[in-house]
């Protein structure tokens, strides 16, 4: 797909969230949801009295329930039936021409692990925070934007071997 | 008459079922222009791919030009439209980690999800990795919540602070943009790859 039409089609995506629940899209909310949740189940006396889960709790009537883990189960179904239609279901380890696919799994586990506490202390990640925030124009979708990106470009050259 | 949920026209379990049909439009989105690719993700860092820049721009301003049109015919109302808070310091610390978290992962939360949909293993460690990250945060919320709650300073509008109207942001928006997309046609030539085949 032409990437600019693909843009245009992902921002009437996101008005159409705006238009429906105010709100934009977003994907690490969904899984702070379900992590709150699991635990929840695993050790509900952990969840009344460490103050993260217990504030979450406190705020949302059932942390399953939620607009954001609604809307990644459609994430799943939507990549799915795109990558069905252009016949592009495959099992795959995607990598650099210069690593191993041993590496290129512990680093995708290990930037999920940085992007998964970032997001939270950030208040929202790529979806939520710097697209939808950007938006809407608020201070912190530029601010989260400009950190997110510059902090790759800044760190590119470090890590040039996983991709080129 | 817009956002529907905040005016009661809907109802919230409806609200949930449409969170699903908007996901479905947004994964489809994402995947078809290839954001389930991890090279494609990384290349924007490299200047061989600029897909997502482009599309990431394109719809951002898209996005901030259909609220002021549907706020102009009154379609929607902006005073109930989420603002996003500014914490100073965790906004920006924030996005230092998961900036570091891109370029190492090749991926954020929800293109992870689009290539774990497709069947990419390097997604499904990713997300793995995420919920190891999110419980680390958790467990250890004790430790940074000064952190996280410092510097607050409301939900203040970039527009606000520069003292122009939101659609004169929109407009220089707009502007820097398109100079991002020049920039980004001409990186793809000049840093194009033997190895990496781009396709739309």
């Amino acid at each position: 797909m032409n990437p600019y039409l693909g843009g245009v089609l992902l921002g009437l995506v996101l008005i159409v969230a705006f238009w429906v629940s105010g709100r934009g899209l977003g994907a690490s909310g969904a899984i702070k949801s379900v992590i709150v949740a699991g635990v929840d189940t695993v050790a509900p006396g952990h969840t009344q009295s460490a103050v993260f889960y217990k504030d979450y709790l406190d705020t949302h009537e059932g942390p399953l329930k939620d607009w954001l883990v609604f809307q990644m189960l459609g994430v799943i179904v939507g990549g799915f039936l795109s990558g069905a239609i252009a016949g592009r279901l495959k099992w795959k380890v995607e990598k650099g021409p210069s690593v191993t696919n041993k590496i290129r799994l512990v680093f995708a586990a290990l930037g999920g692990l940085f992007f998964g506490f970032g997001s939270q202390l950030g208040r929202g990640c790529t979806s939520g925070s710097a697209l939808t925030g950007m938006a809407v124009l608020s201070l912190s979708g530029f601010l989260s934007m400009a950190a997110i990106f510059g902090t790759a470009f800044g760190l590119a050259y470090f890590a040039r071997k996983l991709w080129i | 008459m817009g956002p529907l949920i905040v005016n009661e026209i809907i109802s919230d379990n409806t609200n949930l079922f449409l969170a699903f049909l908007i996901g479905i439009g947004f994964g489809f989105v994402l995947e078809s222009n290839g954001f389930s690719s991890s090279r494609r993700l990384a290349g924007m860092f490299y200047g061989y791919d600029t897909t997502v820049l482009k599309v990431f721009f394109t719809a951002a301003i898209t996005g901030a030009i259909g609220l002021l049109f549907m706020s102009l015919f009154n379609w929607i109302d902006l005073s109930y439209i989420y603002i996003n808070p500014t914490y100073l310091w965790s906004t920006l610390g924030g996005g230092v980690v998961m900036g570091a978290g891109f370029i190492m992962g090749g991926y954020c939360p929800g293109t992870s999800f689009c290539a774990a949909s497709i069947g990419k293993l390097d997604g499904l460690a990713f997300i793995g990795g995420m919920i190891i990250g999110v419980l680390i945060f958790a467990e250890g919320f004790p430790l940074w919540q000064g952190f996280y709650e410092a510097k607050f300073m409301g939900a203040p509008l970039l527009s606000e602070m520069l003292g122009a109207s939101r659609g004169f942001l929109t407009l220089l928006i707009i502007l820097v943009a398109l100079g991002m997309f020049w920039a980004g046609e001409w990186a793809e030539k000049k840093f194009a790859r033997k190895d990496y085949i781009k396709n739309d």
